[in-house]
Parts: structure tokens; C-alpha cells; sequence
């Protein structure tokens, strides 16, 4: 846990007046679970974002495993194993769940055989086998599109999680999943990414799930990070629970659409 | 619905050879049919991904004339349908690499603008094409056999009855292979794709190479069988003749197209026989029934009927 799997150093990137990032420094360590919590608007998605080269930052830079990623495609950055899932979930809507997630599986091994189905029995395996530990098994052959929103995240996760990444990147995993059934869901998929030994990094809006898996918390605010720490520390801060806890318990779901 | 496809396959393939066995004039029709659903296949293959093409009559076009130039040089029917694939091939991936940075109306706009512009050249380089006179095609030895004219037109009807199975099957696995799958995610989720590290664009182009191929292929068949090129073959019309073929047949499976193109020409033959003046309303208002009441086409009919889903 000494070393950095990921490195920001002054990223900043602003949609016209909007600052987005601001100089954001962040250390993401090897095997570490790390949340990133704040408000709408903050610029959480927007990190995740620059650092799956869906957008590319005014300035700064993003290093992975010591070597430079700024300004690479997303296409690039995922071969390096960089995945991550959707705080709206991209799914292939007229495709089965076990087709999406047998996609991703094939994605790995490449995708360049035309004469061999999809659902072979080695891909269709792993991607059943991934259902299963998600609890998805039920709805593996509904159409992506028949889905509620809690399933839809989790087959979301679920495809990130097929490309077999080092570091998973995790737009609110649980927003629209069901409260009820929110712990169990997390901490399978904890031990799905522990077993994996999966760096990972989390927007959560939950401070139940924050408390209970991240290893570290950081707080995101306008663009900066305003507080980065263990989360008993972190969310004891009262500044921290005024700004934001304190707008999270009554912030409505966001519903801008995010990449 | 799938474990359906290949015995309906060789049923219709045996409907076919039985209506040109029965009424020769047919085979003439029938040979054409087949040649249109080949084209369509590739239609099909672009409308997985969500995109239309509005200009694949380039490709038909292309094929045709290929045969037109190579087949007194070449001087075998063999040889003139690989060099019209290989040709449009070669077009087909010179043009994707332009058209397949584009989606939607785009995409078909820009397909119909390269189609119009193969067409224009057709008419203008008189020198070379003979322009609307088109260019005669003479019977030609087929793998080496000098033919008369009647086993000339079956070996042709054969020759594309065997093309349509090959391709039929072949692209029945391309598109339930990963390549294929990732075809029909671009229509829903292209920027998923891109975040699972496929490209997303190479993978429509090498789709749309394949639709130029059997495009050509198509073409080739045409020419051999109607034995006269013209550059209307390349004109938007029988570009909008495609897709209004791979509508009325249905996109949902590979022999949707055969389906199509098999009901289009008889449609066609019998209402132009019968009403001169009213085959294209005929026409035009079999595809709207289509479109409001069957939108998955014959081929979705069929499935229906069968108790499927027609994918
Ligand atoms: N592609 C974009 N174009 C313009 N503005 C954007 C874009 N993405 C994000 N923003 C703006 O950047 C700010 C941060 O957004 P975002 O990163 O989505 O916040 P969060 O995920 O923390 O809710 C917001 O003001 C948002 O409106
Ligand atoms: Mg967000």
C-alpha cells in the first residue's frame, strides 16, 4: 500500500466559467479502495473522466504505473488496465445482459474473430460466472433495455469488472440500487475486487458504505480537494459533515447526464 | 427462431431452383433476386450497427462494369466475380475510411453523394463507359467451360444460389461472433465500446467493406445475367431499391434479404406486367404495410409464425 498506482499532479480543466478541476494532487495507491465523496457538481465525474481519457485536462498531468496517460484515448488507457463503470449506466440496450458482459470478456482476448460466437462456452462461462457473483443470474437473458435501475448498475459494474482491470474506477456504484439490499451488493463486490487484488476508486454518496470499505476518503469541493484522510478522520472533520454530509442528506439525485 | 434459419434456407433455395425449373423466364428474375439479396446482405450488416446506407448502388454499379471491362480480357466468369469483389473491396474500404467517421443521416447522406458522383462518371466518361448506352456483356466461359446459352443462365442461377448460401452462412456467424455483437453495439452504446478498448470505428469499417464486397459481388451477378451494363445500376434509385429491399425482407436475419429481393422482383415483374402504370404505388404501398404492420419485415413475419423473434 506504499506505492502509487495512480498519480494526479495539478490537473485542471474548466468548461467555460466552470472549474471543474482545479489543481487537483491525488496519490491513488496500489490495492487501496479509495472514495471520493462531495457534492453535485463538485467535479467528481469529471476526475474520472480525465483519467479514462474521456476528456483531456487543460493542465497537469496523470501518470499510471510511472508512465504518463494525459491525452491517450479511452481506448488506450482500458488496454493498460484502467476500467471503469457509468454513474449512468452504458449498456447495449438491445443486447442480452450476458451479452454485454460476454462483450467485455471478449474485448480482452480480442474482439477480431468474426467466424466464432460470442456465447462460446469459454466466454459465456466467465461471463455467467461473473452474473452469478454480482447476484444477476436471474436476469442474465433480459434485454439491457427491460431492466430496472439497480440491475442496470450493477451489469454496468459488471462489465468493468470482466476487462479484468488493475485499477477500477466507479461513478456512485450504488446510487439506484434498492437501500435494502445496498451492503450485501457492496460487499460482494468488494470481495470480488479483493480477490482480484483491484485498485479501486469510488464516487459514493452513502457515508454508511464510505465508512465501512474505503480505506481512504477524498473530499471533493468546487473542483478541489478539499479534505483526503482515513475515513474516521475524514468524516469526523465537522467542516467536512457541514459541506458535505450536511448538502448530501438533502441533495436531490443528480440527474445531468454523465458520460 | 435461429435453429430455423438453415431448413428454411434450403427450402427456399429449393422454392427457387423449382419456379426456374418450372417457368424459365423466371430463372432470369430469380438469378436477379438472388443477386439483390447478396447486395443486401451487406444493407443488413449496416443496419445492425443503426446506420442506413442511401448509396450502395455504388458497389453494384462498380461490380457490374468491372465485369463489363474485365470480362473480354479475363474471358471467364470466375475469374470477373473475384475481381469485382476485390475491386469493390478495395473501393469499399477507400470510401468507408471517409464515410465511416459519420453516423445517422451523415452516413447515408455522404454514401449517396459518393454513389451519384460513380454515377455521374458513368454518364460523363462516354470514352470509357459508353455512357447511357451502357456496355453489352457477351456470354463468357464460366471456370474454364465454354457454355451455350441456356446452361450459361443456369450455371449463373447456380453459381448465385451458391453464393447466397455461402455468404448467407458465413455472415450468419460473423454476426453472432464478438465482431459482430460489437457491430450491433454501435447502434445502441459506441462510446462503451471505445471504454472496453474496441474500436469502434474499425470495427463498422471492416463491416462496411464487407458490404461493398458482396455489393460488387451483387453487381457482378447483375451483369452476368442481364448480360448489358448501364450506369442507371448505380443511380440513387436502385440505392433506395437496397434498402427498400432489406425492409421489406427484414433485418433481423440473414435470409431476410433472399426473402426481400425474391418478393420485390416477382412483385415487381408480375404488377409491371399487369399495370403498367401503377407498379411503384404497388410497390410503395406494400413497404408502408410493411413499416406500420410488420417491422420486422417477411423474414419477422416468418419468425412470428414459427413462434420466435426473428434475432
Ligand atoms: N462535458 C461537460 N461540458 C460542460 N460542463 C461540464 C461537462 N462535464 C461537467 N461539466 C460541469 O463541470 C462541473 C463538474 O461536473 P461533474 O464532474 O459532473 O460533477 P460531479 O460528478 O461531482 O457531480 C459541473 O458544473 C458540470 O456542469
Ligand atoms: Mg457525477
Amino acid at each position: 500500500m506504499s506505492e502509487a498506482l495512480l498519480r494526479a499532479t495539478g490537473l485542471s480543466l474548466a468548461f467555460g466559467g466552470v472549474k471543474a478541476a482545479d489543481g487537483i494532487d491525488l496519490d491513488v495507491m496500489k490495492g487501496e479502495f479509495l472514495a471520493i465523496i462531495g457534492p453535485n457538481g463538485a467535479g467528481k465525474t469529471t476526475f474520472i473522466n480525465m483519467t479514462t481519457g474521456y476528456l483531456k485536462p487543460n493542465a497537469g498531468e496523470i501518470t499510471y504505473d510511472g508512465r504518463r496517460i494525459t491525452g491517450m484515448s479511452p481506448r488506450a488507457i482500458v488496454k493498460l488496465g484502467i476500467a471503469r463503470s457509468f454513474q449512468l449506466p452504458q449498456l447495449f440496450l438491445e443486447h442480452t445482459v450476458e451479452q454485454n458482459v460476454a462483450l467485455a470478456v471478449a474485448s480482452r482476448h480480442g474482439i477480431w474473430s468474426p467466424l466464432v460466437p460470442l456465447l462460446r462456452p469459454g466466454y459465456r462461462e466467465e461471463a455467467r460466472d461473473l452474473l452469478a457473483r454480482f447476484g444477476l443470474s436471474a436476469i442474465a437473458d433480459s434485454r439491457a433495455d427491460a431492466l430496472n435501475e439497480g440491475a442496470r448498475k450493477l451489469a454496468d459494474i459488471a462489465m468493468a469488472v470482466a476487462l479484468k482491470p488493475r485499477l477500477l474506477l466507479m461513478d456512485e456504484p450504488t446510487s439506484g440500487v434498492a437501500a435494502s439490499e445496498k451492503m450485501l451488493i457492496v460487499e460482494t463486490l468488494v470481495n470480488v475486487l479483493r480477490d482480484a487484488k483491484v485498485t479501486a476508486v469510488f464516487v459514493e454518496h452513502d457515508m454508511d458504505v464510505v465508512e465501512r470499505f474505503a480505506d481512504r476518503v477524498a473530499v471533493w469541493s468546487q473542483g478541489r480537494i478539499a479534505a483526503l484522510g482515513p475515513p474516521g478522520q475524514v468524516l469526523a472533520d465537522p467542516a467536512v459533515q457541514r459541506e458535505v454530509i450536511g448538502i448530501e442528506r438533502h441533495a436531490t439525485p443528480p440527474g445531468a447526464p454523465h458520460a | 427462431m435461429k435453429r430455423y434459419e438453415p431448413i428454411l434456407g434450403l427450402l427456399l433455395a429449393a422454392a427457387l431452383v423449382a419456379a426456374a425449373i418450372a417457368a424459365p423466364w423466371l430463372r432470369f428474375v430469380l438469378t436477379i433476386a438472388l443477386a439483390k439479396g447478396i447486395a443486401v446482405l451487406g444493407i443488413l450488416l449496416l443496419l445492425r450497427a443503426g446506420q442506413v446506407s442511401f448509396g450502395h448502388a455504388l458497389y453494384i454499379g462498380f461490380g457490374a462494369y468491372t465485369v463489363a471491362f474485365l470480362a473480354p480480357r479475363f474471358n471467364d466468369g470466375v475469374l470477373v466475380l473475384l475481381a469485382a469483389a476485390a475491386g469493390a473491396g478495395l473501393l469499399g474500404l477507400v470510401v468507408g475510411l471517409f464515410v465511416t467517421r459519420y453516423r445517422q443521416i451523415f452516413f447515408g447522406m455522404l454514401n449517396l453523394a459518393m454513389c451519384m458522383v460513380f454515377y455521374s462518371l458513368l454518364e460523363k466518361l462516354y470514352h470509357f463507359t459508353k455512357g447511357s448506352d451502357g456496355i453489352r456483356v457477351e456470354i463468357m466461359p464460366i471456370a474454364g467451360q465454354a457454355l451455350d446459352r441456356v446452361t450459361y443462365e443456369w450455371t449463373v442461377f447456380g453459381i448465385a444460389l451458391g453464393l447466397a448460401f455461402v455468404l448467407g452462412f458465413l455472415l450468419r456467424m460473423y454476426l453472432a461472433s464478438p465482431m459482430g455483437e460489437a457491430l450491433a453495439g454501435i447502434k445502441t452504446r459506441e462510446t462503451r465500446l471505445e471504454f472496453m478498448g474496441v474500436p469502434a470505428r474499425g470495427i463498422l469499417l471492416s463491416a462496411y467493406v464487407i458490404s461493398a464486397i458482396v455489393g460488387g459481388l451483387g453487381g457482378a451477378l447483375i451483369a452476368m445475367t442481364s448480360r448489358h451494363v448501364t450506369p442507371l445500376l448505380s443511380y440513387w434509385t436502385a440505392s433506395g431499391e437496397l434498402v427498400f429491399i432489406a425492409i421489406l425482407g427484414g433485418a433481423g436475419g440473414v435470409l431476410g434479404p433472399f426473402l426481400g429481393a425474391a418478393a420485390y422482383e416477382l412483385v415487381r415483374v408480375y404488377a409491371a406486367a399487369s399495370f403498367a402504370d401503377a407498379w411503384q404505388m404497388i410497390l410503395g404501398t406494400v413497404l408502408l404495410l410493411v413499416i406500420l404492420f410488420a417491422p420486422g419485415g417477411l423474414w419477422g413475419m416468418a419468425a412470428r409464425v414459427l413462434g420466435g423473434r426473428g434475432r
